[in-house]
This record gives structure tokens, sequence and C-alpha cells, in this order.
């Protein structure tokens, strides 16, 4: 096996995960303030691919507007829309979950995973459609010097890095960031500062939501857009998760960046194994750090 | 009071069930109502969300159906070994998952049962995508032969009422008294000198087992074993069964099988609606019907007295 083939399957999974990285963040972030896990996180990402498939291929054919929206403007107005649904059913729902045990939240977000997931399988083919809207500027593929490698996926990797490692500097860096970290550390002493916590909950939530929609638009060119495409990553990500720990934010991110490389390199080494790597990474990490690699029990 | 009064009842539906129902159908759902009681054990007794019980439900059928066709064991033995299989795994499982808390103990159970599923979609015996097909119902003890439907019903409601039986002894036992402790205060639990790690590991292997027993029951009941058993879906089923009927009630997983089975069933052809609709539920019993059908029943009637 060549070192250029190693090298071609190492991109790649690093271009799974800064998906993996990206979805784990949104869910850490929202885990340190609601204390919930997120299982709607995997349909938020498909809600944000179909919006980009949607915007781009269907407008016509459903409402008879002769209009597309291309990837870019999908790129922004998904994690828009979706971060407003996160922002729904943060109001409307969770919000009077929070004081009855954790495990009430997983159990909405898995209803409502179900709902959303039965709402697009009634339209769109499971096995998926492909997204016809990627921009012609990043067509092709680059010469790195020692692969060539396509440009959208070196895109779509360079991107969703930027975006993880911003939000790491707001939370970490900014007042902002250093008010939210408030939140987490304490809530009643935050709120007696004078802070509306209510209201950063749910832009939290609202914001980890919007970070899965824009992956979900980042990984539509890509993958064809199924409407299980998100409840088959969800679960890969929850493995994340648990072996990153979700004390901290820069863990998640690092977490999923390195799971995504192993998986990519278990592709090469032994195929079969590809999908079952991180679950048994999961269980090395059980037993020798259970707390999780960056983790503090909370 | 009430236990006696539902015990003498589902008795009474579970006997002259064939009469009046498609057996098949019925034992459908009294797998899964062995299945929901199984679950409620660990989330209604003892607070844990597990969300990887298809691993063992599936996992079941696949080792009792290949035991059964491939190596000729009679329908009792074959059930028996996938059940023990269940308990191997739950075992392993358990030790695993125990070592983490609350949401997390949800995940990392969730991930685990994914390892059987893959297993299950790519391991060489298993037929991939279309299942583990074509296993024998076989004689039971040599002589009674299970192809006669109303032979395998009562054979299938014999095995349910064996395993309800031995739920209900663990819950109404000193060891059930201690689950639920933990459950209330774990804290407490482990002040007061109990090795919390160590029940919580008895009660899942107790119900991983019988959650085995039931998948390995249905492998013969529907002669193959399916690839959506051992799948997630499957694992959030069985809460919404538990949740609907009454979490930590004795015979609310019962009803919750009976009616989201049977929602399930008349809803088949409305296709993708059906998870459209059982989400709904699920969103609805978590946001205003937290206590389940046996839970307002038992409310109403201690209020009544």
């Amino acid at each position: 096996m060549s070192m250029t083939v190693v090298l071609s399957q190492a991109l790649l999974g690093l271009n799974v995960g800064v998906f993996y990285a990206m979805l784990s963040l949104g869910l850490a972030v929202i885990f340190g303030l609601l204390n919930i896990i997120n299982f709607a996180h995997g349909a938020m990402y498909m809600l944000g691919a179909f919006i980009a498939l949607i915007g781009y291929s269907f407008i016509e054919r459903w409402f008879g507007i002769s209009m597309e929206i291309g990837f870019w403007p999908s790129l922004i107005l998904a994690p828009l829309l979706v971060g407003a649904l996160g922002i729904l059913i943060e109001r409307t729902m969770l919000q009077r979950l929070y004081k009855l045990d954790h495990i009430y939240g997983l159990l909405l977000t898995f209803g409502i995973t179900l709902i959303l997931q039965g709402l697009f399988a009634n339209y769109f083919n499971v096995s998926g459609t492909p997204y016809p809207g990627q921009p012609e500027s990043l067509s092709g593929v680059v010469n790195l010097g020692f692969m060539y490698f396509p440009t959208y996926r070196l895109f779509a990797i360079v991107f969703s890095l930027v975006v993880c490692f911003a939000t790491w500097y707001f939370i970490e860096h900014t007042k902002l960031g250093s008010r939210l970290r408030a939140g987490v550390e304490n809530p009643e002493l935050t709120q007696a500062f004078g802070l509306n916590v209510p209201l950063m909950i749910t832009l939290t939530f609202g914001f980890g939501c919007g970070l899965a929609g824009l992956a979900g638009v980042l990984a539509a060119p890509i993958y064809s857009v199924s409407p299980l495409m998100g409840a088959d990553l969800i679960i890969v990500v929850f493995a994340v998760v648990v072996i990153g720990g979700m004390g901290s934010i820069m863990g998640a991110i690092l977490s999923g960046l390195a799971l995504g490389l192993v998986e990519g390199l278990t592709k090469v080494i032994y195929p079969p194994a590809a999908s079952t790597v991180i679950f048994f990474l999961m269980v090395l990490v059980l037993l020798f750090r259970p707390a999780g690699l960056f983790g503090k029990e909370k | 009071m009430m236990n006696r009064i539902l015990f003498a009842l589902m008795l009474i539906a579970g006997l002259t069930a064939p009469f009046y129902a498609y057996p098949v159908f019925v034992m459908d759902l009294l797998c899964f109502a062995l299945f929901a009681c199984a679950f409620n054990l660990l989330l209604g007794y003892v607070g844990l969300l597990s969300f990887g019980h298809a691993a063992f439900f599936g996992g079941g059928a696949y080792i009792a159906g290949y035991a059964i066709k491939a190596w000729g064991f009679p329908p009792l033995v074959g059930i028996l070994t996938g059940t023990g299989f269940a308990l191997i795994l739950g075992i392993g499982f358990g030790y695993l998952a125990i070592r983490r808390q609350g949401i997390y103990f949800a995940m990392v159970t969730l991930a685990l049962a994914q390892i059987i599923y893959f297993m299950a979609l790519q391991l060489p015996f298993t037929g991939g995508e279309n299942g583990l097909q074509g296993v024998p119902r076989g004689m039971l003890f040599g002589f009674i032969d299970l192809n006669s439907s109303l032979a395998m019903y009562y054979f299938v409601f014999t095995i349910f009422l064996v395993g309800f039986g031995i739920i209900y002894r663990t819950i109404h036992s000193p060891f059930g008294e201690v689950l639920q402790a933990i459950r209330e205060n774990e804290d407490r639990a482990l002040s007061l000198g109990y090795d919390v790690n160590r029940f919580k590991l008895f009660a899942f292997v107790i119900s991983a087992t019988l959650a085995g027993l039931a998948g390995a029951t249905k492998a013969v009941v529907f002669q193959f074993a399916s690839l959506t058993s051992a799948h997630w879906q499957t694992s959030g089923e069985v809460i919404l069964m538990t949740l609907v009927g009454g979490l930590g009630t004795v015979f609310g997983p019962v009803l919750g099988a009976l009616t989201v089975g049977a929602l399930s069933h008349e809803l088949s052809s409305y296709g993708s609606w059906v998870q459209v609709i059982l989400g709904t539920i699920f969103v609805i019993c978590v946001m205003v019907f937290r206590r389940g059908i046996i839970g307002e029943l038992e409310r109403q009637f201690q209020k009544r007295r």
C-alpha cells in the first residue's frame, strides 16, 4: 500500500472528522448549559442538508416559482433556519423539562428525531438524493504536492476548522463567552448578577443546532442527501463525545478530528472494521479512562 | 389489589387470545411485551436508561435462529442458547456502561449496541440486510409440533409468563427494594453500604437476558431473525412502549407494547407516517403524560381510597 493511499485516506478521514468535530462541539456546548443530550442533533444536520437541496432543486418543482437558492446563500440560510427551529423547540418544549430527570430531554429530542426523519422519508428517497449545487469555483481538484485532492472537500475541511476554532475562541476568550461559561459553572449565581440565563440557554441551543445545520449544508455536496444521514452519524458522534468527555470545548473538537482520522485510516488497514472502530475505541476508553480523555464527570 | 385484577385480566386475555385474534400477531405482541417488561426493570426500577436494548433482543434472535437452523438445536434449547448469548453480552455491556452515569449511560449503551448491529449486518452467517432466514420451528420436547400455530402460541405465552414472573419476583424481592433505593437516591444507597455498581450490573444482566429471551422467541415465531430487531429504532420503540404504558409499573410495559404494537400494525400501510406518529406520541408522552396509562390509573385508584 502506497503512502499516497494512506495520505489520501487520512485526508478523507479528516473530512469526516470535521463533521464529527462540528457536531460534537454543538452537543458539548448544549450539554454544558442545558445538561441534556440533544438526540435531534443528527436530524438538525439532515435538515441543514435538505434545506440546501430543496433550495437548489425543488423550489420550482414544488412552488412553481422560478428560483434557486445556491450553495453560498444556503450556507447562511440553512444554519439560521435550523437554529430558529432549535429555538422554537427549546422555548416550547425543552424549557418545561429542565426540572425533571435529564433523560426526559433525551427522550423528547428522540421523538423529534423520529418526526423529522419520518417527514422527510415520505418525500425523499432513503437511499439518498445527490445535491447538484456545488459551486463552480470549488469543482475540480487541487494539487497538494503529494496527491490530488477534490477542491470542495479541502474547502469543507478548512471552512469547518475555521468555524470550530472561532467558536472555541468566542467561548474561551471573549467577554460574552466568559458570561456563557459563568452560566455553565453556576446558573443561579450568574442570574443573580443580572444576566439573562434563560435567554442564554435558548440562544445556546439555537446556536448548537445551527452548527449542526451548517455541517449538513457542507456535507450535502459530498454525501447524497438522505433522511437517514443524521441518525447514522449521531450515534458515532455520541461515541466521540463519550471518548472525549464533554467537559472541554477544545476536547470535543480535537476528539472529533482525531476519530475521523482514525476511521479514515481503518478504511485502509482493515475496511470491514471502519464502521465500528470508534465504538471499540470507546470500549477501551471506558475500560482505562472512564471519564473520557478530556472529561470531568458532571 | 389492582395488580391482582390486572393479572387475572392478562391471564384470561392471554389464554383466549388465539380464538379471536390472529395468533402470529399476538405472539409478536407478547414478545415485545416481554421485551418492554425487561427494559422497564432497568429504567423503571433502577432509573437506568439503556438505549441499546435492541442489541440483546436482536442478538438473542440471531443466535437462537442460527443455533436452530445450522446446528439443528430443538426450539427450546435454541431459544435458551440465544438467551444465554444475551446474558453474556449483558455482562459485558453492563460492566462497561455502569462506569458512566446518567445521560452518558444512555449514549454508551447506544454506541455499544451499534457494534452488534454492524456485526448482524456484516458477519457471514447473518444474511446481511435480508436477515437470517429459514429457521425451522421444529418439535417442542420432541413431540409437540410447533408448526401448529396454537401450540406455538401457548408455548410463547408460557415463555412470556415465565419471563414476567421472573421480573415480578425480582421487583418484589429485597433485591428489588435495593434497586428502587438506588433509583431514588444513589448516594444514599451507597452510604448505607450497598455495593451500588454490583446491584446495577445484576439488574442490567437480568434485563438483558430477558430481552434476549424475547428476541430469541420472536425468531422462532417468525422463523427468521431480522436486521430491524437489532436496529437502534427498536431500542427506541421499546422505550416508547414502556413510557406509554407506565414507567416503573408492573403491567405498564405489557399494555404499552399492546398499544404501540397494535397502532404500528394498524398504520403500517401509511409508510413513513408511522414514524411521524410514533415520534409525536413520544413527544406527547414526555411533555404531558409521563406517568403512562397504568401510572395514571394507579393514581386515580389511590385518590378514590
